[in-house]
């Protein structure tokens, strides 16, 4: 009973399909499990729910006049995002490291890459979903009007796609930092929330003080604010933006350089289990 | 092609300030089972993890199925199965989803409904991991670990929370795993077991190996004279070590009769093992006392 298995036998395309396949069974883990389900995925629909009911009236002028519900939509888009990504797979990913699943894992034949693609894959179905839900609340509960060019869903489109992979990876790198799965979500949590105030998801970017908008301008969610603003508000909406303009220029490059610093502290700091030295 | 599916020569591993690994060496033939015994805290588990590819060592050679574990590839992995000490995850999926899943990773598994009933989970194969007893969770464990049809098995104090017919049923299974010639490496505190299921044994302590061999052999002629045990006439229980323990009785039979609670006792594994860490606390005693 000799194996002599050819080492093409356990190639990329294998990697790939194994990781496709464990899609499925990373999203059945997540809605069984169902704490996920409120804190990651119904959140930013309970906050807008909240924003929109306290916030009734309209903002800006003449023809661009909008409601608060549809100025708070882009900012809790945002913030559905970042939250799928860096809270929902960093939380994850630490529990399933303390608690011996990624342990079995690194005993059977598949890589971490497979293991990737089935937590980035989860994270894109769920955020699409959720994300679907807000529209859906926004436009059948508050009367939201959704763009209707096909430019302002091509900006949403990129804006998503793009921001959600930079946080699922800064996700997986956050992972390795809380010790513990007990102490993962006391660990995220806090600097989760704290980046969603300071970026304009729950308050108006240009109401912060400059050096907190400063602050706040390194890291990637007041980006992926900016560009869903730039997505769904009226073009006229981009004068109270920093320097009068959406730079969405500038949000592609911030985000493309956070992806690639995720991408390399991912690979650097994942481990099936906690190294010894 | 070699017929040791696990070589270890003088393996070692320093932690800081202590050393888990002292120079150990030993082989484990295709095909056998091997008992890995000693203390918690003596270097088992280290051991282990260092044959398993999860932790590297600080020097010495190793070669798990002829390859190096600190660099086994996906192949390498797939020729192995590993139950680990304790787990406890995946608690929202059933048996046979995670037993579906992970026979997705091997290229050759084993069939799903044999693993289920081989580990005598039938019943429980709908039930989710999280609302199985600890040991139908321990026997998802070893589902697990064979469902990829391993060459080597790994089993890390497999029947640790079993009640003695599960534990039974579980020799059994490990046994039909041996008669298709499934190599394993067993560490288990449960002396009965190894005695029942390995082929040879190692007890480790101290990080050093202080005993090696055939089950049956293990710590030498001496450890294992037989023990005839009496009490006489007079009330008094009497113990003799002997060879010839027939010869013993039928002296006592001559003499005096049939005595009373006569009894003959080989001494067993567990007897032998304790003795050799008596022995080496005793010596670390020593140790300790003698001025450096």
């Amino acid at each position: 009973m000799t194996t002599t298995t050819a080492p093409t036998r356990f190639g990329l395309s294998r990697t790939i399909r194994l990781g496709v396949r464990r899609i499925g069974f990373e999203l059945r883990q997540y809605f069984r499990a169902g704490d996920q389900v409120f804190f990651t995925f119904l959140f930013p629909t309970v906050m807008y729910l909240i924003f929109a009911t306290i916030f009734t009236g309209d903002i800006g002028g003449g023809p661009d006049t909008i409601s608060m519900a549809t100025y708070y939509l882009p900012g809790l888009i945002a913030g559905g995002i970042f939250l799928s990504g860096v809270q929902g797979l960093s939380i994850e990913i630490a529990v399933e490291k303390s608690d011996g699943t990624l342990k079995r894992l690194g005993s059977t034949p598949i890589s971490p890459a497979t293991y990737f693609i089935g937590k980035i894959g989860e994270v894109f179905v769920t955020a699409i979903l959720q994300i679907a839900l807000l529209l859906v609340v926004a436009v059948v509960l508050y009367r939201v009007e959704l763009p209707t060019e096909p430019e302002a869903w091509i900006r949403f489109a990129w804006v998503f796609v793009l921001g959600l992979l930079t946080c699922a990876l800064l996700g997986v790198a956050l992972s390795s930092v809380p010790r513990s799965g007990k102490t993962a979500s006391a660990v995220v949590i806090p600097v989760v929330l704290l980046l969603q105030f300071i970026s304009g998801v729950y308050i108006a970017f240009t109401s912060l003080p400059e050096w907190l908008q400063n602050v706040a301008s390194v890291f990637p969610l007041k980006w992926i604010a900016q560009g869903m603003r730039a997505a769904i508000l009226p073009d006229s909406f981009k004068a109270v933006e920093p320097g009068g303009e959406w730079a969405l220029g500038m949000v592609a490059i911030v985000l493309g350089v956070w992806l690639v610093v995720g991408i390399v502290l991912s690979r650097a700091t994942f481990r099936w289990i906690r190294r010894d030295g | 092609m070699t017929d040791s599916v696990i070589e270890v020569r003088d393996l070692r591993k320093d932690y800081a300030g202590f050393t888990a690994v002292d120079g150990i060496s030993f082989d484990i033939h295709r095909g056998e089972t091997f008992a890995l015994l000693g203390p918690n805290g003596a270097g088992k588990s280290t051991t282990i993890e260092i044959l398993e590819g999860y932790r590297h060592r600080t020097s010495g050679d190793v070669r798990v199925l002829g390859i190096d574990p600190q660099r086994g590839g996906l192949d390498w992995k797939a020729r192995l199965g590993i139950v680990l000490q304790s787990t406890g995850e995946a608690g929202t999926f059933t048996v046979r989803e995670l037993l579906t899943e992970f026979a997705g990773y091997y290229p050759n598994p084993r069939d799903i409904d044999e693993v289920i009933s081989a580990v005598g989970l039938e019943q429980k194969q709908r039930a989710r991991a999280g609302r199985l007893s600890g040991g139908q969770q321990r026997r998802l464990d070893v589902a697990l670990g064979i469902i990829g049809r391993p060459e080597l098995l790994f089993l890390d104090e497999p029947t640790t929370g079993f009640d003695p017919e599960a534990r039974r049923q579980f020799w059994d299974l490990i046994r039909s795993l041996k008669a298709e010639g499934t190599s394993i490496l067993l560490t288990t505190h449960y002396l009965d077991e190894a005695a029942q299921l390995g082929d040879r044994a190692a007890v480790i302590v101290g990080g050093r190996i202080a005993a090696i061999g055939e089950i049956g052999e293990i710590g030498g002629p001496e450890a294992r004279t037989p023990v005839v045990r009496w009490i006489d006439a007079a009330g008094v229980p009497h113990e003799q070590r002997t060879p010839t323990p027939a010869a013993v009785v039928a002296d006592l039979h001559r003499d005096a009769g049939e005595p009373r609670g006569l009894e003959i006792v080989r001494p067993t594994l567990e007897d032998i093992y304790l003795g050799l860490i008596r022995a080496h606390d005793a010596a670390a005693l020593t140790d300790v006392s003698e001025p450096a």
